[in-house]
């Protein structure tokens, strides 16, 4: 077992879910080579070579990938497979995992395991099907496996002491047929909701944007990531980047806490596996009641700022 | 003037409204007597290719001709009929009762894009029954065609498209050369009901039937299923009686604060 990792990256930082997904590479049983492609990637490559499990870094410097177009990545990633012989690669289920590896396992003729949750040995993983309404258990007989990791199902990877010796990734010929243009990202100096310990999210209860705000007061106290149901994304409330769910994020912090959200299927598939889960909502029937462990029928815009002071 | 082929890649799933059962050997999913529709990105992406039509029309700028597909079982033509009363203009369905996974779609829709040499392959971002999210990048990497997923916005220009993505933490905002892939999420517009008399019409429209024989693509599934199992239940139900209530049992009982 030899497996390859693909490592995300922005703004010199490291991808939280790469974290997550190098555990789940470790867990193969074999080592681990991290891969790093960037533009001037050498501050993530040094941070990388120190990350517990890895054995060796592949750097692919150059300035076709400065973005993370598919096209590019996808052929890197096959590149490195061919040259190395590596029996795994795996990234996070992120968007950009998602979007590149899907495309490296066509070109290498091998299916992809999609969103594992568990492995069971190199060859059989765990993962949800029907947003995490059945969870199939399955064994790849390809001789290349092909992997994205939910992130919430295993711990952030630590750091070694002794850094991992890197070496220049192979050269690829593809260009990339997509040209990128613009990003808008969210701005926020408060935990990132896929990594956060502690969640709080609204819902269609919340009736607009501004209320938000006294999520934002109680986060702020117990250092919690702020995020929103699809019903309050579909509203207009707030940004999509804060949704939660079957199509949004998936989050499984130590705490969550859903203000006004009634407990859509598709909301529970974003936060079912969380540790503690409180309910806050005025209606006594809301299917977020039968998941929470704490409920409080309540009307949110007294509770919620009497929770903030009392927390 | 540019007139579009625009091929749409759709398929039949449990309907989303459906609560998911387990079979009692533990080897699949209940599908029997249950509720399918349209996958849901699916529809989107029909829509999408719809409302291209309809702007190059309205625009007088060029025609789009909308051809539908769906890889499975025969009940997959009642999806295609959905399509085409929401306003595609003809189908094809690749005809398999084995199970197909990703790959093995990607290479039948690759077989049907050498034959139709559409302009544009839309797709949804995965399939709300095997969650893979796969299909469209598979598809993409086999033509090497430039793909551009996870779509919130489209703009069509000359011979090329330009696509807002929905990414980790906001949006980004690509242009590729056509021919190209697109794969659909959520936000990128909500599909139409067919009229009555539209799904009426929609049985006369042409519905062209392949195997996956015909097509000369091998099938045969990669991933074998060992087994399938209902999620671990969550204890909840609990209520507390105040916010006060509710502090003490987070501190004493939970101890997450």
């Amino acid at each position: 077992v030899s497996a390859l990792l693909l490592v995300e990256h922005k703004d010199n930082k490291i991808a939280a879910s790469t974290l997550n997904a190098l555990t789940a590479a470790s867990g193969l049983g074999g080592s681990v080579t991290a891969l790093v492609a960037g533009s001037a990637p050498d501050s993530v490559v040094a941070e990388v070579s120190k990350l517990a499990g890895v054995s060796k870094v592949l750097v692919a410097k150059d300035a076709v990938f400065a973005h993370t177009l598919p096209e590019s990545h996808a052929s890197l990633l096959v590149e490195t497979q061919k040259k190395h012989g590596f029996t795994h690669l795996i990234a996070a289920h992120s968007a950009f995992g998602k979007n590149i590896l899907p495309r490296a396992a066509a070109l290498l003729d091998v299916a992809q395991i999609s969103d594992i949750t568990g492995i069971e040995g190199a060859d059989t993983f765990v993962r949800p099907i029907y947003a995490g309404n059945a969870i199939a258990t399955v064994k790849s007989n390809d001789s290349i496996k092909v992997i994205t990791v939910r992130g919430t199902a295993f711990p952030a990877a630590g750091h070694q002491d002794a850094a991992a010796p890197h070496e220049d990734a192979p050269a690829v010929g593809q260009k990339d047929q997509s040209e990128f243009v613009s990003e808008h990202m969210q701005k926020s100096d408060r935990p990132e909701l896929d990594s956060a310990t502690r969640v709080i999210a609204g819902g269609r209860g919340m009736k607009n944007g501004e209320n938000f705000g006294l999520l934002y007061e109680m986060a702020d106290k117990i250092g919690a990531a702020v995020g929103a149901s699809r019903a309050a994304v579909d509203a207009g409330y707030v940004d999509n980047s804060l949704q939660i769910g079957q199509t949004g994020k998936i989050v499984a912090p130590e705490l969550y806490v859903a203000v006004g959200i009634s407990g859509a299927i598709q909301h529970l598939a974003g936060m079912k596996d969380s540790k503690t889960i409180v309910a806050i909502n005025k209606d006594p029937e809301a299917p977020i009641f039968q998941v929470a462990d704490y409920g409080l029928v309540a009307d949110l815009f007294t509770a919620v700022p009497e929770l903030t002071k009392k927390l | 003037m540019s007139n579009l082929r625009i091929l749409v890649a759709t398929k039949r799933v449990i309907d989303y409204a459906v609560k998911i059962r387990v079979n009692a050997a533990g080897s699949a999913v209940e599908t029997a007597n249950v509720k399918h529709s349209m996958n849901p990105f699916d529809e989107i992406g029909t829509e999408q290719a719809i409302q291209i039509k309809e702007a190059l029309a309205k625009s007088k700028t060029g025609t789009a001709e909308i051809v539908v597909v769906s890889c499975g079982p025969v009940k997959s033509q009642e999806t295609l009929r959905t399509a085409l009363a929401m306003g595609a203009d003809r189908a094809i369905h690749v005809d398999s009762d084995e199970e197909l996974q990703p790959l093995a779609v990607a290479k039948l829709l690759r077989a049907v894009v050498e034959k139709e040499k559409p302009d544009m392959v839309i797709l949804g971002k995965q399939a709300i029954d095997d969650d893979s999210n796969q299909t469209g990048q598979m598809l993409a990497g086999l033509l090497n065609w430039p793909q551009a997923t996870f779509a919130s916005k489209v703009e069509l220009g000359d011979k090329s498209m330009t696509v807002t993505r929905e990414v980790d933490g906001g949006v980004e905002t690509v242009k590729t050369p056509l021919p190209a892939i697109l794969t659909t999420d959520l936000r990128l517009n909500v599909p139409r009901y067919a009229s009555l008399p539209n799904i009426m019409k929609a049985k006369k429209k042409p519905l062209a039937k392949f195997t996956a024989a015909d097509l000369g693509v091998d099938i045969k599934p990669r991933l074998q299923t060992l087994k399938i199992v209902e999620p671990a239940k969550r204890q909840g139900g609990k209520i507390v009686e105040s916010v006060d209530d509710l502090v003490d049992k987070l501190k004493n009982e939970a101890k997450v604060l």
